[in-house]
């Protein structure tokens, strides 16, 4: 039987393969998304705000609770729109050989 | 919590991996953003319809969340392209507080049930307030450093290493005593030293460094949301939390690598004397300086040119008379590329959105290993904006602040075309000898000026 504390460690240890194996390969030219993409990511301490501040009746916890949730989403929210917005560049269009037509658009565009 | 919220949980960890891994290749980054952006929201969504979320405080949640999502999608939506390493530090930053936070209302919560918790858990807390608020106070200060409302250069002062070991000391001093009686006053006084680490950390950062150190504080936030996970036994803050700090620590490591420089030396390199200070100050040596019509004459003339990128090129945002003079230029059999430094810009990979924004061609974007056996069959380098990039001193001094990062071999072409605002020393805040080079011509002025009297003389020709 595995105790608690072991299956919590065995999800972290995985998980820092996983973070580092997913990201190994990654070219200088997304770094900047992608490290604002990883910040919007753990922008997800929102949710843990969301359920401290929802289960206290201490009004002051709760101040503060409300503080912790404003700022955990605009880390969220800000950080996937964004990178979004970075990212939109990258895959536009390659620009049509002579004249810019807009047609045609939806192929090609990896850097 | 019932279990089909934990699965949902479960899911949404799956997404977040699934999105770090789209956001590694061009093709499937958008979409990886998008997964992850969902994932965000239903993982947000399903606490609401727990039963032990008491439902008088909902409005207040939901109003809470309008606030920071308005006041993120404002600054997200209005940034400049040139000001993204401000702002992901800045969005880093009140992730990091928010997670500190988080961790101050879980150690009320233990004290209000009596005091009694394992003392991982404790321990798990401590560290979650301490890094939570190092990241919250360094990523404020690197904003300030980047957004120039304070010096750019490293600030040191006598006994700041005294006074930060102090910091350090205490911390764990205090962490050890919240695990022994938790009491608020403890961590509260955790949080303000962990601000105080936070800023004397990253004070003695300056110039091309502080990108590295806004990637390490993203890893470092990651890992306090990790530990918030623990704390409140909530497994998708644990897989994300550790997804965000393994890789971030990965990036900087490679972020360092491309710089030729070790992370130690990055953060602790100022304490050990003047090394990385850069004089700042413009010299007065003699430089060959050239008129627009001289300059497009050399430009014109060329069989093969090499256009080198930076930062001053997308503040003046000449980027698109670049583009337009690119085209004249290849109108006349002219053979032009755009050598792309890895660390050209603000950040690793700034240059590339920068650029991207302008729509220049991907494939006139040559990256550097690719490009700088060129350079010695070029007729003139053309370099806008740029400086560090192409210091020679990253080969030559052991003792600047660059030295030992791969450069561009611009100083290898014919001739080497700078077009620079004013003698004033790049980011890293060293003299380029480049600049005083024979071969080398200076254009002095506002780049985007300046490109549109190049393009106009160009096209006299």
């Amino acid at each position: 039987m595995l105790s608690e504390s072991v299956v919590w460690l065995t999800i972290f240890v995985l998980s820092v393969f996983v973070g580092i194996e997913v990201i190994s390969k990654v070219s200088s030219t997304l770094h900047t998304p992608l490290m604002s993409g990883a910040n919007a990511i753990h922008g997800i301490i929102l949710l843990g705000a969301i359920i401290v501040t929802g289960t206290t009746d201490n009004t002051v916890a709760v101040t503060v609770g409300l503080v912790a949730i404003v700022l955990a989403s605009v880390n969220m929210v800000g950080g996937f729109v964004v990178t979004d917005r970075m990212l939109q560049m990258f895959v536009r269009k390659r620009p049509a050989k002579p004249a810019d037509s807009d047609q045609g658009s939806t192929k090609g565009g990896a850097a | 919590m019932p279990v089909w919220i934990q699965l949902v949980f479960l899911a949404c960890g799956v997404c977040f991996i699934l999105a770090l891994k789209g956001l590694s290749g061009p093709k499937t980054a958008r979409n990886g953003n998008l997964l992850g952006a969902g994932a965000a929201v239903v993982a947000c969504i399903v606490p609401f319809f727990w039963t032990d979320l008491h439902l008088h405080h909902v409005p207040l949640i939901l109003a809470a969340i309008l606030v920071g999502t308005v006041g993120g999608v404002y600054g997200a939506r209005t940034v400049q392209m040139t000001q993204m390493p401000q702002m992901v530090a800045l969005f880093n930053g009140v992730g990091g507080g928010a997670a500190a936070l988080v961790a101050l209302l879980e150690l009320n919560s233990v004290i209000d049930a009596g005091g009694h918790d394992s003392w991982f858990n404790l321990a798990a807390t401590a560290f979650t307030i301490v890094v939570g608020s190092v990241s919250f106070a360094g990523s404020l200060i690197t904003f300030a450093k980047l957004q120039d409302l304070m010096t750019s250069r490293p600030v040191v002062f006598p006994g700041l290493p005294v006074i930060f070991g102090g910091a350090l000391v205490g911390a764990v001093v205090l962490a050890v005593l919240l695990v022994n009686d938790p009491r608020m006053w403890v961590g509260i006084v955790l949080g303000l030293l962990g601000l105080l680490i936070g800023v004397l950390l990253v004070l003695p950062v300056g110039g091309a460094d502080v990108p590295i150190v806004i990637s390490m504080l993203n890893a470092f936030t990651g890992l306090t949301v990790a530990a918030g996970g623990y704390v409140l036994s909530n497994v998708l803050l644990l897989i994300a939390g550790t997804l965000v700090g393994a890789s971030g620590t990965f990036l900087t490591l490679l972020m360092a690598g491309a710089m030729g420089r070790s992370v130690a030396n990055i953060l602790f390199g100022a304490l050990k004397g003047g090394s990385t200070l850069g004089s700042g100050e413009a010299s007065d040596r003699p430089v060959k300086s050239v008129t627009p019509e001289d300059a497009a004459i050399m430009l014109a003339y060329a069989d093969r040119v090499i256009i080198v990128p930076g930062y001053g090129l997308a503040v003046a945002q000449a980027q698109h008379t670049l583009r337009e003079l690119v085209d004249v230029l290849s109108a006349r059999g002219i053979e032009v590329d755009y050598a792309i430094h890895p660390v050209a810009g603000r950040m690793p990979g700034h240059m590339n959105v920068l650029l991207a924004e302008a729509q220049v061609p991907y494939e006139q974007l040559r990256e550097m290993d690719d490009i700088n056996g060129d350079f010695k069959d070029t007729d003139v380098a053309l370099v806008v904006g740029a400086n560090d990039v192409v210091n020679p001193a990253a080969r030559t001094t052991p003792s600047a602040p660059i030295y030992g990062m791969p450069i561009l071999n611009a100083d290898a072409a014919r001739q080497v075309i700078f077009m620079k605002r004013s003698m004033r020393p790049g980011f890293a805040g060293i003299e380029n000898e480049l600049l005083f080079d024979q071969r080398t011509s200076l254009l002095f002025g506002d780049a985007k000026d300046s490109m549109s009297k190049l393009l106009n003389a160009v096209k006299a020709l």
